[in-house]
């Protein structure tokens, strides 16, 4: 068992485990933060996608002691007490059914928010081509992430005032 | 207030699974031990010997348990769960494998350890020696019966099923025009993105078990373990946590893993937990479509049908667990929006070394749906006529309801469609995606080197299957409403139409009610979710029970305002005089006075104390039940039938043979709609599927029995870069059938997506399509037997010349 600490949704979190152990179990089975799914386990689907070090990875295929020292955003960390704008978009746009792969969904939209506020169409498809969702058929992720991009336009308009 | 009742609210369960606090099956016990399968690496094999002793080795091992562990009942075959006279050699599997196995992925040993990781160790450790026997794949192979998946059933056989209107023979003989033709559809699965999953555990104290399930039926679920463990159900609570997707697979039950787990929870007295990988979900859970249809069509000169007969070879994997339900929703559904003159539909339901075959979303419609289309196609074909004008003489018309088919459905009830506007329909749709205008835009792509089509495909599906489902509403003395259902929730957004329907009928605010579903706790009686019923069972029975809390506020109420209850309302959660605002009471004051006390707990409840309250001494303090609430049950005579019509226009192209759709049309008509935003969700996740189903994924299977492509890195399911924007119409038949004159929406979106897609292909090609899915290599393929003469042009593509 090796000691790993490292920066979980800001706050500095410990814990042992072995070398082999994946970052999504740890996060969700040593940390008890199950918002990040688990949906194939061999990097495909998306549904672990957590922020590293502010980057969207699959966190079924990093081990946890690799993220030692790093830090790491889940979807419980993204809306500071409340919901994002990229959650609320979700929710406005009924992005979402059952939900399982929406955590994976939201940090990805959130870094491709960040590096690009006014996505094209094809940036938006390009930018969530790498997550599955087996509900909505996309139409409505699409437009959430569209929506996301004018909620944090405003909210920045807003501060900026 | 405005009714909430169709309105395109957001969803209520959204800011739960938006922020990381859902609760799905792996999130629960996070303290239990887990449990881990060897499974068989063998399509069909004999079982000669089973070694654990390496395995025992492994620390943090708890227990390893073969079949001859089973006991009593748990070791017995898994309940065949609809039996059907027709299914006359129904077999079923063990919990863990007996002696033979049948198919890869078949569990043969279950490994309890103190985490997964150590489970897996284990289990990797056990030698299982086999004698491979060989196996049965594809449904050529089964039918042939060169070899047999059971010893004991001849044939490879497990049901045959004629259903006829008349003598379709005579009826096709007789036609000006006859077709004969062959169709393939493969193999998909449900794929949620969670797998299945079990959690168990046992209260020795009170002897009572309690398990999560990642089910599509908890109530089922529930009298099933209590069954196999031989509890009274009132010692076994069943329920279904969030569950991250269904579309089908989890409405069977109970899996292996659905005995084993509680059965060693209560045997270790530890909370044990299993949660399913995705190769697991790939090998060991279920799959569907798979068949081959024989047609034969006779036809008059407008392309009106005079007699059809279909014959259909059906897949049904290794083992017979959910019965025939499948091959039969096909050959009834397979009539669609049509009178097919005199009708004979024949099937035969074959073992396979496979998967099973359990129903995914469509169950066998998306089947039914591809054989009608593609026939309605041929027939405009060879008489060169338009596809939409040869549909439409066939179309049943509004007037013509309640129409009866002279089948029976998958609920053992006349196929009875109930309404509907299918004449409307196609004009709508044709209209939508702009059928007549279609030449021009075709012309105008030629002139730049572009090949497109059009197709259109129309479907009817049979919804709200009964028996039955129950609604439970309660006003608490806080005032919330509390609702439960028994059947579960995959994403529907239940806890929001179920609370439109409650905020509607009973007068209160949405933010008042909290829906539960799928908790046996809450609720006992149930079906399940599946056929698209959950809206239009438990959304009926939901509204009667409010109706009843209603009535019951009002009589209480009436009481205390020395009123008439028909001179009541309640607007805003307050009963109130009509007309008299001042005369009012809220219905948490109603709540409590429902319920006559002798001992107060708070303030409000002191309203309803023996010396608070007043009224006749003459008559007794309660009048019926206590509390604010009542239980209702909806039991429909037979299915409400919803229909819709899909047109797409695709480009192919001239060198790669790739498809794209450049545009998706639908219209849909599920009745009176609860939450547009909803049934557009439905729609969209449905068409989704149906492009899945039709361009991409198969489960491909070797002569050995080994399944190729068991990782989602190698079946395709699309991504968002795969699905074109989807236009949707809505039309709103009432059912007549139900209070609140609903139909069915879950599965709709998928059904006619392997038919509108091959149309569309079929016409930008003009070579025929007869098997689905079509890959681009597939395509490709096509084109070049087309050129040698082994593949048939379409007669508009030999007349036009089309290249």
């Amino acid at each position: 068992m090796t000691e790993i600490g490292l920066t979980v949704n800001g706050v500095l979190r410990a814990a042992s485990a072995e070398p082999r152990r994946l970052l999504s179990d740890f996060l969700r089975h040593d940390l008890g933060l199950t918002g990040t799914h688990v949906g194939c386990e061999h990097g495909v689907c998306g549904c672990c996608t957590v922020l590293f070090d502010g980057e969207p990875v699959r966190s079924c295929l990093m081990f946890a002691v690799t993220a030692a020292g790093h830090e790491v955003t889940t979807v419980e960390g993204l809306g500071a007490g409340g919901m994002s704008p990229v959650q609320r978009a979700f929710q406005d746009c009924h992005g979402l059914q059952c939900g399982f792969c929406t955590p994976g969904f939201l940090c990805t939209v959130t870094a491709l928010l960040r590096d690009n506020p006014r996505p094209s169409e094809d940036e938006v498809l390009e930018g969530i081509s790498g997550n599955l969702c087996r509900c909505t058929g996309y139409q409505n992720i699409i437009k959430a992430v569209h929506r996301a991009a004018d909620l944090i336009a405003e909210e920045s308009g807003e501060a900026d005032r | 207030m405005t009714s909430m009742f169709g309105e395109p609210i957001v969803r209520r369960e959204d800011p739960r699974l938006i922020t990381g606090q859902g609760r799905y099956l792996d999130d629960l016990g996070r303290d239990a031990l887990a449990a881990a399968f060897v499974r068989s690496p063998h399509a069909h094999a004999r079982i000669t010997g089973i070694d654990v002793d390496d395995a025992l080795d492994v620390d943090g091992l708890v227990a390893v348990y073969t079949w001859e562990d089973l006991p009593g009942r748990v070791g017995e075959r898994l309940p065949l769960l609809i039996p059907h006279p027709a299914l006359t050699h129904g077999r079923t599997a063990y919990a863990l494998a007996r002696d033979v196995v049948r198919h890869v992925g078949e569990p043969v040993v279950m490994v309890v350890a103190r985490d997964r990781y150590l489970a897996e160790d284990a289990a990797e450790r056990v030698r299982v020696t086999y004698e491979p026997l060989p196996p049965v794949v594809g449904i050529e192979n089964a039918a042939n019966a060169a070899e047999r998946v059971h010893d004991d059933v001849p044939g490879n056989v497990g049901a045959h099923l004629v259903q006829q209107t008349g003598d379709a023979d005579a009826a096709i003989s007789a036609a000006p025009h006859v077709l004969e033709f062959r169709l393939d559809i493969e193999r998909s699965a449900s794929m949620p993105l969670e797998g299945r999953g079990v959690y168990a555990r046992w209260d020795a104290d009170d002897e009572s078990l309690r398990v999560y399930s990642s089910t599509q039926t908890s109530t089922s679920v529930r009298m099933a373990i209590a069954a196999r463990l031989g509890l009274s159900a009132a010692k076994v609570e069943v329920i279904a946590p969030d569950v991250g997707g269904g579309f089908g697979v989890k409405i069977m039950h109970p899996w292996p893993e659905e005995v084993l787990i509680p059965w060693a929870a209560r045997l270790l007295g530890r909370e044990v937990k299993w949660a399913e990988d995705r190769r697991e979900h790939f090998i060991s859970s279920a799959h569907e479509r798979g068949q081959v249809q024989h047609v034969r069509v006779g036809f008059d000169d407008e392309g009106r049908l005079l007699g059809l007969d279909v014959r259909i070879q059906h897949d049904h994997g290794a083992y017979t667990p959910y019965g025939i339900i499948v091959p039969i929703i096909t050959s009834t559904q397979l009539l669609g929006p049509y009178k097919p003159g005199v009708y004979r539909v024949e099937f035969t339901s074959l073992y396979t070394n496979t998967v099973i075959v359990t129903p995914y979303r469509g169950a066998g419609r998306p089947q039914g749906t591809f054989c009608m289309e593609r026939t309605m196609d041929r027939i405009a074909d060879e008489l060169g006529l338009d596809r939409a004008a040869v549909r439409e003489v066939n179309l049943i018309r509004p007037e013509e309801f309640p129409y009866d088919q002279g089948l029976i459905f998958q609920d053992g009830r006349p196929l009875i469609y109930d309404s509907g506007d299918y004449p409307e329909m196609l004009r709508r749709i044709k209209e939508l995606i702009g059928w007549d205008d279609f030449g021009a835009f075709r012309a105008e792509a030629e002139r730049n080197g572009r090949r497109v089509g059009i197709g259109l495909a129309c479907y009817v599906e049979g919804t709200g299957v009964g028996p039955y489902e129950g609604g439970h509403v309660e006003v608490d003395s806080s005032g919330r409403v509390h609702v439960a259902t028994g059947l579960t929730s995959q994403g529907q957004g239940h806890q929001t139409v179920f609370a439109q329907i409650v905020a509607s009928e009973l007068g209160v605010p949405i933010d008042d009610v909290v829906v539960t579903t799928g908790d046996t706790r809450r609720f006992r009686y149930a079906v399940g979710t599946f056929a698209s019923r959950a809206a239009v069972m438990s959304g009926n029975a939901i509204a009667l029970a409010s109706r009843k809390v209603r009535e019951k506020a009002l009589r209480v109420a009436g009481e205390a305002l020395e009123a008439d209850p028909h001179d009541l309302e309640i607007v805003d959660g307050v009963v109130r005089v009509k007309g008299n605002v001042t005369a009012s009471i809220p219905l948490r004051t109603v709540a409590v006075l429902s319920n006559p006390l002798r001992y107060a707990f708070d303030d409000a409840t002191a309203q309803a104390t023996q010396f608070a309250v007043g009224g006749s001494m003459d008559e007794p303090p309660l009048t019926g039940e206590p509390g604010l609430e009542g239980t209702e049950y909806y039991s429909p005579p037979r299915s409400t039938f919803a229909s819709g019509m899909h047109a797409a226009i695709v480009e192919t192209d001239p060198d790669t043979a790739e498809v794209r759709i450049l545009r998706y049309a639908v219209l849909h008509d599920c009745g009176r709609l609860i939450n547009p935003r909803i049934v557009e969700g439905q729609i969209h996740g449905g068409v989704a599927q149906g492009i899945g189903g039709a361009l991409y994924e198969r489960m491909v299977y070797d002569a050995d029995g080994q399944l190729l492509n068991a990782s989602f890195m190698d079946f395709l399911m699309p991504y968002a870069t795969e699905i074109p924007h989807v236009e949707t119409g809505h039309m709103e038949t009432a059912s007549p059938l139900n209070p609140l004159g609903i139909k069915g929406a879950g599965e709709a979106g998928v059904i006619p997506g392997s038919a509108v897609i091959a149309a569309a292909i079929e016409d930008a090609e003009g070579i025929r399509i007869t098997r689905m899915p079509i890959s681009p290599s597939e395509l490709y393929h096509l084109r070049l037997e087309a050129a040698a003469g082994t593949a048939e042009r379409t007669r508009h593509a030999r007349s036009a010349a089309i290249p």
